[in-house]
């Protein structure tokens, strides 16, 4: 196969639909004769049910159906456990689940108590100001270390404590090697990870045909085949009778991942009891307590390292909150665990973990999910240290580096994908050197800072690394069929947020078949289309899918040599695809065009051979053993007003190396896109919630996300080292931009505020949050 | 606040007579009454402007206004912008190729807030650029390529003027 467009910057085959406003979104869905849904939801953190009264909202003209915890009568039941705990020894795991509707108890502001039907979505949002529930307010868990004292009330009266869940994992002898150290530095460190924040809020429209005997749901999810096999067990249906669609969807990001969300669960099953069409739209306000967050961990943190600035140990123990249930496992947690030692050689580390049940939103995983806590960590500590010894932060990364030919390496852990952690391949140092001259690290640091501060402004810089453990398993498939006019269809089971996987994929398949990307037209997220496959997570897509179509495009193209062969009569290893044509290399004008074969492997009279199979189709699947290893550096230079605690990026720089290119154009934008997001968490977004439990950030006035304004122009520098792993020797980019900025972040404001010799040993920081360091310092002084 | 009023709206050329609730919201009336789904609704409070229409010429929030506002004045959508997808417009040809969208969600907001930025400002800055679309938010792009966008297509409309 040529490499014809795999790696070329080609503009997207999605856009012209979605630049003219005619790509179908979940909103867009209108269905004759449609219901509409608002939810009462819970004002407390927590508190007991008393009693509901939705008898006046029943009687108002227009609503059709409400319906509480009691009303659903059989079908009400805590929503499927997604995630199993990883097989860790000595691991505890309670999975309380989150349920349609709240029943007895709620347990975080935003659960949901009642559900509307009615004519139009203005009637049902009236009736739900009339219905009144009384609930016995309970005193809210808020914060995690109170979560776990021996007082704290009960969040699920059926456990003895808040504690959802405990892993411990280990490599080596911590202790020993911390009894080798010339220096062991201790801290505590905090880390908040917002909300995805997608612009488009979740959605979804069901309706149930008796007729037919077929529910069909468009839903704003990352996983169409695992909410349709859900759906089919729950509702009693086979899993044939149920067609999941995710359209076009305005960012996932991870919480629209399989979650069994309620409104996801309930549509479904009011759709078959009305037997009408129903649609409900989150609006943002329930975006901020009813879609899933990420949030913070606590982190108590050890570094046992030579004078050299060899580390010879490190270890950790934090908390992490999962919110009101914890459906999605402990794959945030586990990840911070497993992400923490980064692109370092550590031979020692231990590192344990509690979660704990809070009453607040559920916590599953956002971009970057819990690996931006563990980068945070070590790079901070690493930075510490570095201060401490008196070596240069680059070279303090640099002599931790795991060298390139200890790949694949062995970091013993259990990841999320439950199989150890093994980074497949690397080369660490020559995107740190990118990224050093990219930035200009040296001459920043002799010439222009000394310069600038000496006219008095406070400019830093910064420096850090990551890796990404992407593309996990289990599988994926995909369809590829050449119709008989020439156009290629592909079909795929993973859903689409915006990553470009209409172009990228047409892409590997156009190399595959020899035809144009604009011949390839692909379908993903409908399962009636492919029913196969998990979903668009954990990086997953180019590496998983992509594979998976290549595979099945391969195997296409063995049809069409075998096809063309005999046709021709010529051998297979002189024919080449070209331009939507079969030829012969040396004779060019011995050619067969596509569209003629396919049209003669699908004849409609006379005898075929024994054992073919009709038309110019395959189906094929990849599932990697384990996952693949990106890797990247990120610096930047910013300025920092110690007056007003404001900051202003003069340069940023990312390297990084996700293995083969399939499209640039693309992965720059996946990397630009992370990097905002990250810019966003480390300076601007914050969740807030108060001692009662109360969200105080429920609008995009209190919830800051950064603008054009904060986000700068940004120099985007690739390494390439191809997986071994996979045929296209891809890696995962999706998350990557997002996950290093915020350590970048506090080392680059400590370098602008040298004189004020701060630790910054959290995140997300804010002008009022930096204005306070810059106090309290200022008060010890 | 159940009564009813007649309006007429013109909406890219073509006039609507309808019969609305005061309280519809101009973003309901746009999307779910004259079922023209390319205006999209992101917050609903005034912030995200993945809502932005032209109304009048000036690009406003049509989640911020009621139907009832629009009675006699004339709108003008994504859908308005061009015949269909194979003919774009300069501003929607320069998104295309400079990768302004990934998810899309944003971009009809982003194009409706640039379509008066550039009839006014042919020649504009990255500043300039940054500052006209600070009020629309991207939660995918990064806003670097959406910036690149604007700049190919006041070049693209230059070209095309002279
Ligand atoms: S929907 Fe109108 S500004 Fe967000
Ligand atoms: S492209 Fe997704 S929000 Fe802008």
């Amino acid at each position: 196969m040529s490499k014809r467009y795999i790696g070329q910057r080609i503009k997207r085959n999605e856009d012209p639909a979605l630049l003219t406003g005619q790509a179908l979104f979940t909103d867009d869905v209108h269905l004759p004769g449609m219901l509409h849904v608002a939810f009462v939801r819970s004002d407390y953190a927590h508190g007991r049910i008393r009693s509901i009264d939705a008898s006046y909202a029943r009687e108002m003209p227009g609503v059709v159906a409400v319906y509480t915890a009691a009303d659903l009568g059989a079908y009400w039941r805590p929503g499927p456990p997604l995630v199993s705990p990883p097989p860790v020894k000595g691991a505890i795991f309670n999975a309380r689940t989150q349920v349609p509707l709240a029943k007895d108890k709620v347990r975080h502001v935003g659960e949901a108590i009642v559900m509307i039907v009615a004519e139009s979505r203005y009637i049902a949002e009236d009736a739900v100001e009339q219905v009144f529930v009384d609930i016995e307010a309970l005193p809210a868990v808020v914060d995690l270390e109170k979560a776990l004292a021996p007082d704290a009330i009960l969040i699920h009266e059926d456990l003895d404590s808040n504690l959802a869940a405990y892993i411990f994992q280990q490599k080596g002898d911590y202790e020993s090697a911390r009894a080798q150290a010339d220096v062991v530095i201790k801290r505590r460190l905090y880390y908040d990870h917002g909300i995805a924040a997608a612009m488009e809020n979740r959605g979804i429209v069901a309706t149930w045909d008796a007729k037919t005997q077929r529910l069909t749901m468009w839903d704003t999810t990352q996983a169409p085949v695992v909410i349709r096999n859900g759906m089919a067990a729950m509702l009693g249906l086979s899993e044939s009778q149920v067609r999941v669609i995710a359209p076009f969807i305005g960012g996932g990001f991870g919480p629209k991942i399989m979650m069994f969300y309620p409104e996801e669960v309930l549509l479904p099953w009011a759709s078959m009891q009305l037997q009408r069409p129903i649609k409900w739209i989150e609006d943002r306000r329930e975006n901020f307590f009813a879609t899933t967050h990420e949030r913070d961990q606590i982190h108590w943190a050890e570094i046992a390292l030579t004078k050299e600035g060899r580390v010879l140990g490190f270890k950790d123990e934090f908390i992490h909150d999962t919110g009101a249930y914890d459906p999605y496992g402990l794959t945030v947690p586990i990840n911070s665990q497993c992400t923490l030692l980064g692109c370092y050689d550590v031979p020692n580390y231990a590192s344990e973990f509690k979660v704990v049940f809070t009453n607040k939103t559920l916590v599953t995983p956002y971009r970057g999910a819990g690996r931006q806590h563990g980068v945070f960590v070590m790079e901070r500590m690493l930075d510490i240290a570095a201060r401490q010894l008196g070596i240069d932060r680059a070279e303090i990364r640099r002599r931790n580096f795991i060298p390139p030919d200890k790949f694949p390496y062995n970091n013993e852990l259990i990841y999320q994908d439950f199989v150890p952690l093994v980074y497949d391949s690397g080369n660490y140092e020559p995107a740190l050197d990118k990224a050093l001259e990219m930035i200009g690290y040296e001459q920043f640091i002799s010439e222009e800072q000394p310069r600038l501060r000496a006219e008095g402004r406070h400019v830093g810089i910064g420096v850090v690394t990551y890796v990404e453990g992407t593309g996990i398993g289990p599988y994926e498939g995909a369809r590829v069929q050449v119709e008989s006019t020439g156009k290629v269809n592909v079909s795929t089971g993973i859903g689409t947020q915006g990553q470009g996987h209409f172009t990228s994929f047409a892409q590997v398949v156009a190399d595959q078949l020899g035809v144009s990307p604009r011949d390839v037209h692909l379908v993903t997220g409908d399962t009636d289309q492919f029913h196969w496959g998990t979903g668009t997570f954990a990086s997953r897509g180019a590496v998983v899918a992509g594979n998976a179509i290549n595979a099945a495009a391969a195997a296409v193209r063995r049809k069409i040599l075998a096809m063309a062969s005999r046709e021709l009569e010529a051998p297979e290893e002189d024919l080449e695809l070209v331009d939507g044509v079969v030829r012969d290399k040396k004779n060019p004008e011995f050619a067969i065009a596509l569209k003629d074969l396919a049209a003669k492997a699908n004849p409609l009279r006379g005898a075929v051979r024994p054992g073919t199979e009709p038309g110019l189709e395959a189906t094929d699947y990849f599932g990697p053993e384990r996952g693949v290893t990106a890797n990247g550096v990120h610096a930047m230079i910013l300025e920092v007003d110690p007056e007003t605690a404001m900051i202003k990026i003069l340069k940023y720089v990312a390297v990084h190396d996700c293995g083969t290119v399939l499209n640039p154009l693309i992965v720059d934008g996946q990397v630009q896109g992370g990097i905002a997001q990250g810019i966003g968490n480390a300076f601007y977004e914050k969740i807030v919630y108060d001692d009662n439990g109360q969200l105080l950030t429920a609008s995009f006035m209190d919830y800051l996300l950064p603008t054009s304004m904060e986000v700068p122009s940004l120099d985007i520098g690739h390494e390439t080292t191809p997986s071994p792993l996979n045929p296209l020797g891809t890696k995962g980019t999706g998350e990557a931009g997002a996950i290093p900025v915020g350590p970048l972040f506090a080392q680059a404001v400590e370098d602008a505020l040298a004189e004020y010799d701060l630790e910054v040993l959290e995140i997300p920081l804010s002008p009022n949050r930096l204005f306070e360091l810059l106090q309290s310092k200022n008060k010890d002084a | 606040m159940n009564q009813i009023m007649k309006i007429s709206v013109t909406v890219n050329g073509v006039l609507y007579e309808r019969s609305v609730e005061p309280r519809l919201l101009l973003s309901d009336f746009i999307r779910h009454e004259l079922g023209l789904t390319g205006t999209h609704v992101g917050c609903e409070h005034g912030v995200c402007g993945a809502c932005t229409i032209l109304f009048d010429g000036a690009a406003v929030r049509s989640c911020l206004m009621f139907a009832v506002q629009a009675d006699a004045h004339e709108i003008v959508t994504v859908e308005g912008l061009s015949p269909d997808p194979q003919h774009l417009d300069a501003l929607q040809e320069a998104f295309w190729e400079a990768h302004g969208l990934q998810c899309g969600f944003c971009t009809p907001g982003f194009l409706m807030t640039l379509k008066p930025f550039l009839a006014q400002n042919p020649d504009p800055s990255d500043e300039e650029i940054r500052e006209a679309i600070s009020g629309n938010l991207c939660r995918c792009t990064g806003y670097e390529h959406i910036v690149d966008a604007v700049k190919l297509a006041a070049a693209k409309m230059k070209e095309s003027s002279s």
